[in-house]
């Protein structure tokens, strides 16, 4: 596809969907709100796993933090976009105490930290009634008035929550395009060379990691909005585990990686959930099943993920030595 | 070239023992400004080890390093490179995902300005013209945008000493800069490093296994056997010493 | 006083249990460079399979060899040939993100074409407890400890005393040295998946009567294997034993006398704790960085 056509596209498509919301049914349009506030964390993700080369199993651990930062602060009446920005430095605060150890020691630590950090925030949010209501969870988590606009209809919050995910998505771009993007992909292919040519390697990655972490805050911010009530399910391992998948299936490193990716493990299952045919039915009990599957056929066939495929016809044959 | 005055790199005495095998045996040498050494030795004479112990990749188990009379033992490789050092691998070590004109902003953007500066910097880091500079020097142009780790292996060499010499570091140590080049560019790249010396006037240590490559390039060579120095001098001398010509028969 | 002892020997028992499951899980990346997100499952699918002979009609013994039988050939064999033989050589991280994929299916499969349900497991040793001076400790924990420890003396001996198992220790400390030295490589690994399939079906046996058989059980101990790896050291054999004991001991006392919500959690403390003063493991010596 041609590089100048790109913008274009993408505007056409978010238009697309911002006018397709609203002849959606109500169900469809919270799927897609869903879609966003997953792709929010996932993108963060991506700049971690993707693109700065760090495993991390515990992205469902700071979109749970900053959906409980979220759920007590909107509760006691603080105004939204002063939770959104608490809640990401909460986020980027945690990342940075917890990888400051892991990364001590091995570049695989992080992912056993991680996974190991996400499960004692899951048991916290489970255990610690008094705070995070425990099993029951906390209720009537009221959605943001953004410059006296209500964002409380379906359509609207869409359209709020898609708009913030433009802006988050513009600014990892940036973010990317900038010394430190390059900083992260020399991290990523080579530390050891990088480390010699004065890239301090545990800064970029304590900051990949953070950035990644914050992410995932500011999206579990909206998750909290969106769903008005949450429980530590949702925050479980098993939810990292999805979202590194997500990122990695779609394509790591890839800028729109993980808007396939999340397509595959939120919008999907639900689709094959809500269908009325048989067929469809059978595959959403067995849909994790092929999921996996999947991804270990991935893995040995294309290791860099679905999108990568467009490099297979690209590469010039014979280029290698 | 005189080899008086202040040395700029000076190396005391290093040792490396792996268990009881002395991979570095108590070896002293000292490197002037501007100047090129050559390190040559059969394979396991410990060159490497004695690199890696310069450049912090590894704890030397004593002696000592002075970079301009400050002591650097042990080092990180960070901090090595923020005092001005730099180096290249025996094997190949580029970014692979990157395209070659990134290789080479990576390789010094990291020295201008703090880390937060650099979030807001422009993309090329104000680098760009310096990096084109570096990659009509190399004859990089027609694979500039391409990704580094696509390239042929003689092409990632070159990006790698490029690399290495993008920031105009002062003490610049290569090893084995010749392996794996066609034969055919050898020339060329003692050129370029001759060139890059007396432009950038940095001081270089090369480990080298073509005779004739170090010989042409280096005033000061090193012989190493078995982690000692056998033979140390011009290149003529250290050529036909009995000992260094035994040592390499004896192979 | 009593409670106490008391804790202290169930606790040894269930770290057993994670030492067996981590000592393959060491044994792995030691030999092969796997890291196995899927351990947990290994654990997992032995004990459906025990259920599945059990419904068959078999006795438990026999339904364990079958099982062991089974687990080797599919968890050991299949898992090296069809996953890790043709991944390893793009690197650490695709195999360990196929071996999270393979850890799903593996769940899910059980989940939709078997049961979501727990299911009761018979214990292999007799019901009842022993007392002794006031200290009542269970015929399962001292059985547990009785074979966990006899598969541990008898595979310490096996890698310290044989051939093979020499040969095999050479293969974990370098793989290039043992090739050179005539070591048949290719078939050392080999020995080290089977041992590990081995060490999970032991360990299924002795865990899932406590933890039922359930199609995520393998989550919990799966984790359980990594951090006694990591705790202990991740390139000693002796580490993963210890990590897993100290992690049993003291996930029962926590819950005993702190909160037993908050067992589960002891396993990532001491990971943080010796990641921060001990990193190489509290019996791991450290490695230098390679170039």
């Amino acid at each position: 596809m041609n590089r100048a056509l790109r913008p274009v596209l993408l505007v056409a498509v978010l238009v697309a969907l911002a006018i397709a919301a609203l002849y959606m049914k109500r169900s469809d349009v919270y799927l897609l709100t869903l879609c966003s506030v997953y792709l929010m964390a996932t993108f963060g993700l991506n700049l971690t796993v993707g693109y700065a080369g760090q495993m991390s199993l515990g992205q469902a651990a700071f979109f749970g933090i900053g959906a409980y930062i979220a759920a007590l602060a909107l509760k006691a009446g603080w105004p939204f976009l002063v939770v959104l920005p608490v809640a990401a430095v909460a986020c980027f605060c945690v990342g940075l105490a917890l990888g400051f150890p892991a990364l001590r020691v091995q570049h695989h630590y992080l992912a056993f930290a991680t996974l190991g950090f996400n499960v004692l925030v899951f048991l916290i949010m489970r255990n610690e009634e008094k705070i995070t209501g425990g099993t029951f969870g906390i209720s009537g988590i009221p959605r943001p008035t953004i410059l006296g606009v209500s964002t409380n209809g379906h359509v609207a919050f869409f359209y709020f929550t898609l708009a913030s995910l433009v802006v988050l998505a513009l600014v990892l771009w940036w973010l990317l395009r900038s010394p430190w993007g390059r900083a992260f992909a020399a991290l990523r292919d080579n530390p050891i060379r990088a480390e010699s040519l004065g890239v301090n390697i545990t800064a970029y990655t304590l900051l990949a990691f953070a950035i990644g972490a914050a992410c995932a805050g500011i999206g579990g911010v909206y998750y909290a909005s969106l769903v008005e009530f949450i429980e530590p399910g949702p925050f479980h391992f098993s939810t990292s585990l999805m979202m590194l998948l997500a990122v990695i299936v779609g394509g790591s490193g890839r800028f729109f990686g993980p808007v396939l990716g999340t397509i595959i493990i939120i919008l999907l299952p639900e689709v094959l959930r809500s269908s009325n045919l048989e067929a469809l039915k059978f595959m959403q009990k067995w849909y994790l099943v092929f999921f996996g599957v999947a991804v270990v056929a991935l893995m040995v066939w294309l290791p860099g993920g679905i999108l990568s495929i467009a490099d297979r016809f690209r590469k010039p044959p014979g280029s290698r030595k | 070239m005189s080899r008086a005055g202040e040395p700029f790199l000076e190396v005391n005495d290093v040792r490396k023992a792996y268990g009881a095998i002395k991979a570095v045996d108590g070896v002293s040498f000292r490197v002037s400004p501007g100047e090129i050494v050559g390190v040559i030795g059969p394979n396991g004479s410990g060159k490497t080890t004695l690199f890696n112990s310069i450049l912090g990749q590894i704890k030397p188990t004593s002696g000592h390093v002075a970079l301009r009379g400050e002591d650097i033992t042990g080092m990180s490789p960070l901090e090595l490179s923020r005092r001005g050092v730099g180096r290249t691998f025996q094997t190949l070590q580029v970014f692979g995902k990157l395209s070659v004109r990134d290789n080479l902003i990576a390789a010094a953007q990291e020295f201008r300005g703090s880390i937060a500066s650099r979030l807001f910097a422009p993309p090329d880091a104000g680098l760009g013209e310096e990096a084109e500079r570096m990659i009509a020097l190399f004859r990089l142009q027609h694979v500039a945008h391409l990704e580094a780790g696509t390239l042929s292996y003689g092409q990632q060499k070159l990006i790698d000493i490029a690399m290495a010499f993008m920031r105009k570091p002062q003490l610049v140590l290569l090893d084995e800069p010749c392996a794996g080049v066609n034969p055919s560019l050898v020339e060329e790249l003692r050129e370029l490093l001759v060139t890059l010396n007396r432009e950038q006037g940095g001081s270089f240590v090369v480990i080298e296994h073509n005779m004739d490559f170090i010989m042409r390039l280096c005033p000061h060579v090193i012989c190493m056997v078995e982690g000692k120095v056998l033979a140390e001098g011009p290149p003529a001398a250290v050529q036909s010493n009995r000992q260094v010509l035994e040592a390499y028969l004896g192979n | 006083m009593g409670d106490f002892v008391q804790l202290i020997v169930s606790g040894t028992a269930t770290g057993a249990i994670y030492a067996l499951a981590a000592l393959g899980f060491t044994l792995l990346w030691q030999a092969a460079g796997v890291i196995n997100f899927a351990q947990g499952e290994f654990v997992m699918l032995p004990a459906f399979a025990m259920l599945f002979w059990i419904a068959m009609g078999a006795p438990l013994w026999l339904a364990f060899i079958l099982s062991c039988a089974m687990s080797m050939l599919v968890l050991g064999y299949g898992f090296k040939v069809a996953i890790v033989d043709p991944l390893i050589k793009h690197g650490v991280i695709p195999l360990v993100i196929a071996t999270l994929g393979l850890s799903i299916a593996v769940k899910s499969t059980i989940r939709a074409g078997y049961s979501a349900e727990a299911h009761p497991f018979a214990s292999p040793f007799p019901a009842g407890q022993l007392s002794i001076a006031g200290i009542n400790v269970s015929f399962a924990d001292i059985g547990t400890l009785l074979l966990a420890g006899a598969i541990v003396v008898g595979l310490q001996a096996f890698l310290n005393r044989t051939v093979t198992g020499r040969a095999m220790q050479a293969v974990a400390q370098n793989t290039e040295a043992a090739r050179v030295l005539g070591i048949d490589v290719r078939r050392m690994v080999l020995y080290v998946f089977l041992i590990n399939a081995l060490l999970a079906a032991v360990a299924a046996l002795l865990i899932t009567p406590t933890y039922l058989a359930k199609f995520d059980m393998g989550d919990s101990i799966g984790q359980k294997a990594f951090f006694a790896a990591i705790i202990g050291g991740f390139n000693q054999t002796r580490g993963a034993l210890l990590g897993g004991v100290l992690i049993g001991v003291l996930e029962n006392l926590v819950g005993f006398y702190i909160s037993p919500a908050y067992k589960e959690g002891v396993a990532l403390v001491l990971f943080l704790l010796v990641i921060l003063f001990r990193p190489e493991g509290l019996l791991g010596k450290s490695e230098e960085r390679k170039v």
